[in-house]
């Protein structure tokens, strides 16, 4: 019998790309990051990484800069959302798009532009690293919050926030009791699409005030001074707290999706 | 106050302000506590805005609602002893099936037993115990909307609102809940306001209908006087099958249409212009030699309890809903009860517009010009250099002079072109008159034409309104 061609066929080149660029990869990842310069198993690098300060304090600090940039991304981005996904404005598409085209811009020429409006503010921008890097990160990430919002509020049926009024509930708690639980999806995709770029990016403070302070730049340290075994398994722990936050986000969003199967 | 009515509605009417659009004109209703009352008619007809307005999801433009005696009509939703149920559902996706239901009463702050308790009876009532915690999503229409009907009584309203709650159904479980809601409404004895587009649903739920159309109210009344006094051609055709022909009285309980004289049981003056409604199951057939007005028989159709033949008579069509049947090209007479014939005085269907009075000495409106001779209109005057002149002489300033138009519905045509004459419109309504079909024609500016046309358009149709000049009549107004 003659062997017909098969859809199955298709996901050939997509295989063999994820082995060449992914597992490879992760494999020659695992594998500097337990061994060491003689090429013998070793654990010192793990060690190493908990207990050098430079490196503990650098993933605090990345944690930290990462969790208030998003929060600071989601407290601004919400009411924009919110109202232009509820406004009757005809060219509310126009405004999102505004909100949206920063990105069209180059990155790099966005950020030596902030930097220099910063700079006629404030002066040196290494007095205040924290507040700066959280302004540069915000004015490149924001649309990414924005959007995933816009998008569950405006899918929201206006009829469930009528009948919650309907039932006694007044703006406020309608807007509790519905409009955010409903817009949570949002909420979570929108955390995500922050949280895990602002962890390891290292080009805005690289680029306002030359600091490597992060966890991207640390990496980067590592691998320039041909410590390729350190670098690799601060990569690796970096990817599993990346993982870690992915699988809650992740199943965050499940629950919400699974309504319409489980019983 | 003679009569405690539950509520009241007082001149209500609704405008939008973006587009000028009145949904709802002057709409005045009493309603008594524990009546079903429902709202019928086709849609856009300001059915479901003016059960909004009672809801508090809009605000009237004018008027007063009145709640025991008290004008809710500014108040917000949540401040209304008032729940709806929604046309599709609006069960909170995010809850579960308690949840739902117990929204209401939490927010009222009930002590957790008491809400398990109300959940429960009420999931009773609905017959659907034990599905406390299951998720909207796994329920099927028919359960939802019952979740949604409990989410609603549980909180004991004073009036239960419902927004064509079984539109989203299927024809058996439709019937099957409008049995289960006439014996909630009777046990409960809540007041039910209902807004449905089914003359079916509407007839055999309610104890009074409210017939609208365009905004207006047609006719309140009972089932039984809605269908068989109906008050105007409207309220005829949209309840129930009906023939409706133009009339004139010829005599004391007299009146010809259709093509022949018949006695009837209203007393109208001789010589009024009448509409004249004929239920199909109250046409007779005869032999040609007994009938009134006799017929080629053009189509039979089997329904099952009865046929439904359709009868050309000279100019005329006849619908008759008979268990006897007749074949195709059959010759048969036809006759009429007196009290199966209702009279209507027909409506005033004329056009009539304000025109201006342009440089040229004739007459403007809407950028169009219309041939008119002022000089016929004003005894006496004459135009001299360009000028109107009284027949003194004097000078008249046509600038404050405004002519008024009429023109008679059936000398208005329609044309495929929207441009084709003085303004274009969309067709609102049609009803088909024996011979000819009578249209509202819904114009860009927001008036409503009538235009009688012997051709069929289709609802919605944007047409052109072409105003013969010869047909119109002039008048100057004073």
């Amino acid at each position: 019998m003659k062997k017909i061609f098969a859809r199955k066929y298709l996901g050939i080149p997509y295989a063999v790309f994820l082995l060449l660029f992914v597992v490879a990869p992760l494999i020659v990842l695992f594998y500097y990051a337990f061994t060491n310069s003689t090429g013998h198993f070793s654990a010192a690098n793990l060690i190493g990484f908990f207990t050098d300060s430079n490196t503990i304090g650098t993933l605090f600090y990345s944690l930290m800069l990462a969790l208030a940039v998003t929060v600071v991304c989601l407290v601004i981005a919400y009411p924009i959302a919110y109202v232009l996904a509820k406004s009757g404005f005809k060219a509310k598409a126009v405004v999102v798009m505004l909100f949206v085209m920063p990105m069209w811009i180059n990155f790099t020429l966005r950020l030596t532009a902030l930097k220099e409006i910063l700079t006629a503010i404030e002066g040196n921008l290494a007095f205040h690293p924290f507040i700066n890097s959280v302004i540069g990160m915000t004015y490149d990430f924001l649309p990414f919050m924005i959007l995933p919002l816009y998008n569950a509020i405006s899918k929201l049926d206006g009829n469930l926030l009528e009948a919650a009024k309907d039932l006694g509930a007044g703006d406020v708690q309608a807007f509790l009791k519905v409009t955010l639980p409903l817009s949570m999806p949002g909420i979570v995709s929108g955390v995500s699409m922050v949280f895990l770029p602002a962890m390891t990016n290292y080009v805005v403070l690289d680029m306002l005030y030359n600091s490597t302070y992060i966890m991207g730049s640390l990496i980067g340290s590592y691998f320039s001074a041909y410590d390729w075994h350190g670098g690799s398994m601060i990569a690796l722990i970096l990817l599993l707290i990346i993982c870690v936050f992915t699988l809650i986000s992740g199943s965050a969003e499940e629950d919400e999706g699974q309504k319409g199967v489980l019983l | 106050m003679a009569e405690k009515y539950i509520i009241e509605l007082k001149n209500i009417t609704k405008t939008y302000e973006d587009n000028g659009f009145t949904a709802v004109d002057d709409f005045n209703l009493q309603v008594r506590k524990g009546e079903f009352v429902t709202f019928l008619g086709p849609s856009g007809c300001g059915k479901t805005t003016t059960l909004r307005m009672i809801a508090g999801f809009d605000l009237p433009t004018k008027g007063q609602i009145l709640l025991d005696g008290q004008d809710i009509a500014q108040l917000p939703p949540n401040k209304r002893p008032i729940n709806t149920v929604f046309q599709r559902y609006a069960l909170f996706p995010h809850m579960n099936i308690f949840e739902n239901i117990a929204f209401g009463l939490k927010l009222k702050g009930l002590a957790p037993d008491v809400i398990a308790k109300k959940v429960g009876r009420v999931l009773e009532m609905v017959d659907l115990e034990g599905f406390e915690k299951r998720r909207v999503s796994t329920l099927s229409g028919g359960q939802q909307q019952r979740i949604a009907i409990a989410r609603a009584l549980v909180n004991e309203p004073k009036i239960l609102l419902l927004d064509e709650p079984l539109g989203a159904l299927d024809l058996k479980m439709r019937k099957e809940m409008q049995l289960e809601l006439k014996n909630m409404h009777a046990q409960l004895g809540i007041t039910f306001i209902y807004v449905t587009h089914d003359q079916e649903e509407a007839l055999t739920m309610s104890d009074t209908i409210v017939v609208m159309n365009g905004g207006r109210t047609q006719q309140i009344g009972t089932p039984e006087d809605i269908y068989n006094e109906p008050k105007n051609a409207f309220v005829a055709d949209f309840i129930g099958e009906s023939n409706i022909f133009k009339g004139i009285m010829t005599g004391h309980l007299k009146a010809r249409f259709a093509g022949g004289e018949f006695e009837c049981v209203d007393d109208v003056d001789e010589g009024t212009l009448v509409d004249v409604v004929v239920r199909p199951e109250d046409v007779i057939m005869t032999p040609p030699a007994e009938g009134t007005i006799v017929g080629k028989v053009t189509s039979v159709i089997f329904k099952g309890i009865h046929y439904e033949i359709a009868v050309e008579s000279g100019k005329y069509e006849m619908v008759i809903q008979s268990t006897k049947s007749a074949k195709v090209g059959d010759e048969i007479g036809m006759k009429l009860d007196p009290d199966g014939i209702h009279i209507m005085i027909a409506e005033d269907h004329t056009t009539r517009f304000e025109a201006e009075v342009g440089d040229d000495l004739n007459l403007e409106f809407a950028d169009h010009k219309i041939t008119c001779d002022l000089t016929k209109l004003i005894p006496g005057s004459k135009i001299t250099d360009g000028e109107l002149r009284d027949a003194s002489g004097e000078k008249i300033d046509t600038d404050k002079l405004k002519v008024l138009v009429s023109i008679e519905p059936g000398d208005i045509q329609m044309s495929d072109d929207e441009d084709a004459g003085l303004t274009s419109g969309k067709i609102i309504n049609l009803i088909y008159k024996g011979d000819h079909y009578s249209y509202v024609v819904r114009t860009v500016h927001g008036h409503d034409l009538i235009v009688d046309d012997e051709y069929l358009w289709n609802m919605d149709d944007v047409v052109g309104l072409i105003l013969p000049e010869d047909k119109m009549k002039f008048a100057i107004k004073k």
